[in-house]
């Protein structure tokens, strides 16, 4: 192997997209099939320079339709892998992730959110798709999605998405938005023994005894892969624990898809990840995720400053959605606050969570995300 | 004297707990699948370094049936799935198995650009000229007049010369044959596995209860009575030129080159990455 780092240890000035690429580098992706598509482009453009030179795998597939079933193939031949898409290849990705989740193939897919619907606004930012990566496929099945804020997050939170999705075997997005991946900020890289890694369980029995599709306590299966002698198999079909397919039974679907959806919600608590600020006596509280979370801790600070006691509650994973953090903040609250680039998704789950504490809304389509005096201007509204 | 045996000596191949399998009587299928399995048999290949994919449909269902690792994917995706497995362990014997209708409708894309890309990927496309596991709607390779559940009064598409797309896709290996050919096929087989480019066969496969009843063939047997009367060898003939109708269905080899596979210049450019950064 050349002198090529793995692990870019150090201080960078980076784009987000080329943060979100060197994290699955240094989350240990060596698979990465994707197609073109703005503003997502730079991720499969810097992966393609970055991987030949440490023996991992681009290729640009045909349609994103192949991408992500590449991924799928990828990740059961035992690499960790990724594709990178926006709005339209995340709508095309839509059956595969389904299938996904049903073989439990654990994968990472970044949806860089632009302007919507179809080809919508290409290079203007938008948080459209966040009930999409939570309903997008058909059927009933759990998806972990997690919404960077800041280039040094798209680093981060790459790994994250690597570690949640080897972990519980499932499809883990990272729903990032146009200026989260084009701004160039400053990220910091560790060393590599100071990055946490995990890696898929694997079996530890003979292969006469493996059932696939048997899971642990933690409602996960240990996962053989192709070669590895275990000769298993799996399908998108209603299957049982040796994966053989039970399309008659409602009382495999039942049990299969319960634990598929059981193992991300009785896991939720472990999962979830939300940054609380000054929420303790807050009685403004603004919900906002990606880029506009940034605006609106600027709202609130500001807000503070003119004695509006004001607080933040930022979900990190929209899904597995922070339902307690979001009600515990709406105890105290007069009103929740949620300034979204779009005309109304995770608000209904804010509505939900806040049991009867007013929410409201500060949609916001087109250009740029809602600047702080915005949402400042909504926070001393609602404050009097 | 003979010993009883109590198993099949095939039975290694197939997986017994996934038996009886779906298939009609008088399909194509089990033959297709009958013929893989003896090709492995008689090359020893490894099984543990085998995967079988497959797509949605009938013939689908072989990759479950047999008895090494396999995965059984969305409709149309199995070539793009089968990409991802070849590439992340070239060392797998990467095999397709799926229906005309998998292969040329909803995967067309793939099939094309796999076969172009020169990705070491085995094909076995069972053409039984309709969509058999929904119940026998018009497919790509439905011949022009017959009748399916769509087509009631006849179709009217041209249908795809899979050989013929498959050869000017690219691909290294291109033949075709019928079920009834039995012994070519899996000779034919036996070939596919041991090149290491894309590699493709398509075998024209009755599928009696769907197909045939529509068409003045209600039996396996009747199908089989077709392919015997209208089957002519033609090895290395123009396969723009092989065409399959009522009176006629061309059968035989028609590519076999040897040129590059992606893998291999896939690795071998990493190579030369890898070594102009370490000299640079
Ligand atoms: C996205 C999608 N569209 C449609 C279907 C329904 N479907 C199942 S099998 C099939 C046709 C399969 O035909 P073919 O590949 O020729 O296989 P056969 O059943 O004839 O062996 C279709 C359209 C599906 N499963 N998924
Ligand atoms: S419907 Fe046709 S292809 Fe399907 S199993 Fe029956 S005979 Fe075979």
């Amino acid at each position: 192997m050349t002198g090529e780092k793995t692990v870019l240890t150090g201080v960078h000035f980076m784009s987000g997209d080329i943060a979100c690429a060197e994290g699955a580098i240094a989350a240990g992706c060596r698979f990465f099939a994707g197609y073109p598509i703005t503003p997502a482009t730079e991720i499969a453009e810097h992966i393609a320079a970055r991987m030949p030179k440490i023996g991992g795998i681009y290729i640009q597939m045909e349609d994103e339709i192949a991408s992500i079933a590449a991924v799928i193939g990828a990740s059961y031949a035992g690499l960790k892998a990724m594709t990178a898409t926006s709005g339209p290849g995340f709508s095309l990705m839509q059956e595969n992730i389904g299938l996904a989740a049903m073989t439990e193939a654990p994968c990472v897919i970044v949806d860089v959110m632009r302007g919507g619907p179809s080809t919508g606004q290409p290079t203007l930012p938008g948080q459209q798709d966040v009930m999409q990566a939570k309903w997008g496929s058909h059927g009933d099945y759990e998806i972990i999605a997690l919404a960077p804020s800041s280039a040094q997050e798209m680093f981060d939170l790459t790994i994250e998405a690597f570690n949640l999705a080897e972990t519980y075997r499932v499809p883990t997005l990272v729903m990032a938005d146009e200026v989260v991946a084009h701004m160039w900020e400053k990220v910091v890289i560790p060393p590599a023994e100071e990055i946490r890694i995990v890696n898929r369980k694997k079996p530890d029995m003979p292969p006469e005894k493996y059932m696939p599709f048997m899971p642990d306590d933690d409602l996960v299966p240990p996962m053989a892969c192709f070669g590895e002698g275990f000769r298993f198999h799996a399908t998108g079909l209603t299957h049982d624990e040796y994966g053989y397919p039970r399309t008659q039974s409602s009382e495999a679907q039942m049990r299969l898809v319960q634990r598929l959806c059981d193992k991300i919600r009785k896991n939720a608590d472990k999962i979830i990840r939300v940054e609380e600020q000054m929420l303790d006596d807050a009685e403004i509280v603004v919900f906002a995720y990606g880029i506009v979370a940034r605006a609106a801790l600027s709202a609130v600070k500001k807000a503070r400053q003119q004695g509006i006691k004001a607080g933040l509650v930022r979900p990190i994973t929209l899904w597995p959605f922070p339902e307690k953090h979001v009600a515990r903040a709406a105890e105290k609250a007069k009103a929740i606050i949620v300034p979204e680039m779009n005309c109304g998704q995770m608000v209904r789950e804010v509505e939900r969570a806040a049991k009867g504490t007013h929410v409201y809304h500060i949609p916001k389509l087109g250009e740029e995300p809602h600047t702080p005096m915005e949402i400042l201007e909504f926070i001393r509204r609602h404050s009097k | 004297m003979t010993e009883a045996v109590e198993q099949h000596p095939l039975s290694k191949y197939l997986r017994a707990a996934m038996m009886p399998h779906i298939w009609c009587s008088g399909c194509g299928n089990g033959i297709i699948l009958n013929a893989f399995i003896q090709a492995l048999d008689e090359l020893q290949i490894n099984l543990d370094k085998l995967v079988v994919v497959s797509g949605i449909g009938c013939i689908g269902r072989a990759a479950g049936y047999t008895n090494v690792d396999s995965f059984h994917t969305t409709h149309g995706r199995p070539i793009a799935f089968a990409t991802g497995v070849k590439l992340a362990n070239p060392e797998l014997e990467v095999v397709v198995i799926s229906g005309d209708g998998d292969l040329f409708a909803i995967g067309g894309n793939h099939f094309i650009h796999a076969a172009r890309r020169n990705i070491g990927i085995k094909v076995i496309c069972a053409n039984n000229f309709n969509y058999g596991m929904t119940g026998g709607q018009v497919g790509p390779t439905t011949p022009l007049e017959a009748f399916t559940t769509t087509t009631p009064y006849g179709n009217i598409e041209h249908p795809f010369n899979l050989v013929h797309l498959a050869a000017a896709a690219g691909a290294t290996y291109v033949a075709r044959w019928t079920t009834l050919h039995v012994r070519m096929l899996t000779m034919s087989i036996k070939k596919l596995l041991q090149r290491k480019g894309f590699s493709f066969i398509e075998v024209i496969s009755p599928c009696p209860e769907i197909y045939g009843r529509r068409n003045r063939m209600r039996t396996g047997l009747e199908m089989m009575e077709w392919f015997k009367k209208t089957a002519v060898i033609a090895n290395f003939s123009d396969p723009a030129k092989a065409e399959i109708n009522l009176e006629r269905i061309v059968v035989g080899e028609f590519v076999d080159v040897q040129k590059p596979t992606y893998e291999e210049l896939l690795h071998n450019k990493m190579a030369q990455i890898m070594k102009e950064g370490e000299e640079g």
